[in-house]
């Protein structure tokens, strides 16, 4: 059958590309060309070339912004997977309250972050909140104002709140679609408790829990709202996660260049990193086909 | 390996089963014998599934015990019975390489390295899986892993009985000609006690000795391969077994001659009077068309089936199939049908009647 030849389809296309223009690309080259470009105001600009990126490449504030998200990203992974994995596995499998902790679960999925941010903001205050007040009482010294270490379990505790019904609920939906014959097969073969998640449930639940992974790392790595409204940053600089410092860089102390410089850099990290969880984890999937 | 004996068993998936129909399974007896290839047939939702769990131990039954030799099993926990189960679909552990599979159930009972090693390389040998002992298994086709699922089963020496979940339902059809004769060979070579569910009866057929047919959560007939087809004892295994099933025509019963609607044929025996809802049942393979003798028919339409053809016909207004020979003419003149009178069978409310000989 002869196609039609008719041009004017490409005019369905307009509407996506006109939104996506204006919601990525434009906004996306405004930063690039500020990332290369010195100005004073007044819309006079520059140019200065990859300067900022030499600044930021070398800046020790950048470096230490940089290990601090490493390592809040790391501790909320190595805490939010494994007890995920552990209340998906206790949680029932049908009948009422199965549906009762899935709600339950997805109830601080759906909570605004910074409304997540307030609630710990003002439950682990000394003077009035809950957690500070009743720790105080207790003779606990707890206060994430003054004290880094307590700052940073506050907000490591916030997220682990917020977002570890996201790993439970995806692993959890690996976990129902495990035919009953391998658990049958499994008694029938004398398997332990052990052996029955190490060769049945952990390689059924691989591909969420990949995405489970991937989705908390970039998640995490750019996480701002919530320990913004904590602990806006500190005491000092010990809660400045990379999107903190990229916003005091650019909105406190308006400089536009090295800011704009930052947030591509930041932005190539996080697409490399993720692009690489990726890779590695579909190669060896294929390697074990083999 | 041990006999098999069911004791007044009877399951309901009600907690107070108050009628019969809340049982899944009904009351039944049985031993089967140490050492049998036993095939469980019947429709979906009979009860044959619910059987083999009870079995297994993956279910308690609501009454009644189970023996295995001489042992008490009702309360055992599947572990402790040595039983093996073959599912429906392939059950492997994909992680695993296909000797650490087949070893899976040695290591979890502790056995000594050596001793698994060298009984993982038998098994092997005997499924014919010593090549790629060393691939994970999750690469292997449907087939292969059904079979690490059988050689798991078998790997324990003191396996009581291997059971099986329609085993073939996900295998290629050509497949499952060569699969079931190495169940086949197996069984013979390590007189395993088999029992093998399937609603397919070419299955059942050619893989037991024995075949038990269940309809609505009760066992309506053991026997042989050749009982279910000589003798039916419930008309559903008439109808269930064979292809077209058996016909079955509403008669009166005389004696020794049964009445269809005021046409009269002779049986091969005698019967004693007959109350409720009877019914003659003939195998197509034993209706004969001929020009004059025996019923009245009218053929509807002749089906060609390769080795046979299958005609669909109507006498004493009532449906009737017959298998007719390759190379049989089927003309005009052939106007009427005949019964081998000993091949006829009596049903009266669908149980069959046995009567003395004439």
């Amino acid at each position: 059958m002869e196609k039609t030849v008719n041009q004017k389809a490409w005019f369905l296309v307009l509407p996506v590309l006109v939104i996506v223009a204006f919601s990525a690309i434009i906004p996306l080259m405004t930063v690039v060309n500020y990332s290369v470009n010195d100005t004073f105001g007044n819309n006079e600009f520059f140019w200065a070339g990859l300067e900022w990126f030499e600044e930021m490449v070398t800046s020790s504030r950048l470096h230490d912004a940089l290990g601090r998200q490493i390592l809040f990203s790391g501790i909320i992974l190595a805490i939010e997977v494994p007890l995920g994995i552990f209340i998906a596995l206790n949680m029932p499998k049908s009948g009422f309250w199965a549906s009762a902790c899935l709600v339950a679960m997805a109830l601080p999925l759906l909570i605004p972050f910074n409304v997540v941010g307030t609630i710990w903001q003002i439950f682990g205050r000394v003077d009035i909140g809950l957690l500070g007040h009743a720790l105080a009482a207790l003779g606990i010294d707890y206060n994430y104002t003054n004290d880094s270490l307590d700052a940073w379990i506050t907000v490591v505790v916030m997220d682990v709140w917020h977002w570890t019904s996201l790993v439970a609920l995806l692993a959890y939906a690996g976990l129902q679609s495990i035919p009953q014959a391998y658990y049958q097969a499994a008694k029938i073969d004398q398997a332990s408790r052990w052996a029955v998640f190490r060769f049945i449930e952990l390689p059924k639940m691989k591909g969420v829990l990949l995405i489970a992974i991937l989705l908390r790392f970039m998640d995490s790595f750019m996480i701002y709202t919530e320990p913004f409204v904590v602990t806006g940053g500190g005491p000092g600089n010990s809660t400045t996660f990379l999107s903190i410092d990229l916003v005091k860089m650019a909105v406190g102390q308006f400089d536009l260049g090295p800011a704009a410089a930052f947030s591509i850099m930041y932005f190539l990290v996080i697409l490399l990193v993720s692009w690489v969880f990726y890779t590695v984890m579909t190669n060896l999937d294929r390697e074990e086909q083999k | 390996m041990a006999r098999i004996t069911l004791k007044n068993l009877a399951h309901s998936y009600y907690p107070n089963p108050t009628s019969e129909q809340d049982f899944a399974l009904k009351e039944m007896d049985h031993v089967w014998d140490d050492g049998g290839a036993y095939a469980l047939l019947g429709s979906s939702g009979c009860g044959k599934t619910t059987l083999l769990n009870i079995i297994s131990g993956l279910l308690r039954p609501s009454q009644g015990r189970v023996l295995f030799g001489d042992r008490d099993v009702t309360d055992a926990a599947t572990a402790e019975r040595n039983i093996a189960q073959v599912f429906q679909f392939p059950v492997v552990y994909d992680t695993m390489t296909v000797r650490d599979n087949l070893a899976f159930p040695l290591r979890n009972r502790g056995m000594d390295t050596a001793y698994i090693e060298e009984r993982v390389q038998q098994i092997a040998h005997m499924i014919g899986m010593e090549e790629v002992l060393n691939r994970k298994a999750r690469g292997l086709t449907a087939d292969a892993k059904q079979k690490i699922s059988l050689g798991r089963g078998m790997v324990r020496e003191d396996v009581n009985a291997i059971l099986f979940d329609e085993p073939l339902t996900v295998i290629d059809p050509h497949m499952k000609w060569e699969l079931r004769t190495q169940l086949k060979s197996l069984h013979r070579q390590f007189g395993h006690t088999m029992i093998y569910v399937t609603h397919d009866q070419t299955e059942a057929l050619t893989f037991a000795d024995k075949v038990v047919v269940m309809y609505d959560g009760r066992v309506v007939q053991l026997g042989t391969p050749e009982e279910l087809f000589e003798t039916p004892a419930h008309t559903f295994v008439g109808y269930f077994i064979g292809s077209p099933g058996m016909n079955l025509l509403e008669a009166r019963i005389e004696g020794n001659r049964a009445h269809l609607n005021g046409a009269t044929i002779e049986l091969g025996a005698t019967y004693a009077p007959l109350t409720g809802h009877t019914q003659i049942g003939i195998r197509p393979e034993y209706a004969v068309l001929t020009n004059g003798q025996g019923l009245p028919v009218k053929i509807h339409r002749v089906e060609d089936v390769g080795r046979h053809r299958l005609v669909r016909a109507e006498a004493a207004q009532q449906p009737l199939n017959i298998v007719v020979p390759e190379g049989m003419p089927v003309g005009a003149d052939m106007t009427h049908v005949s019964f081998a009178a000993d091949k006829i069978n009596v049903y009266a409310d669908d149980w069959r009647v046995q009567g003395e000989a004439a």
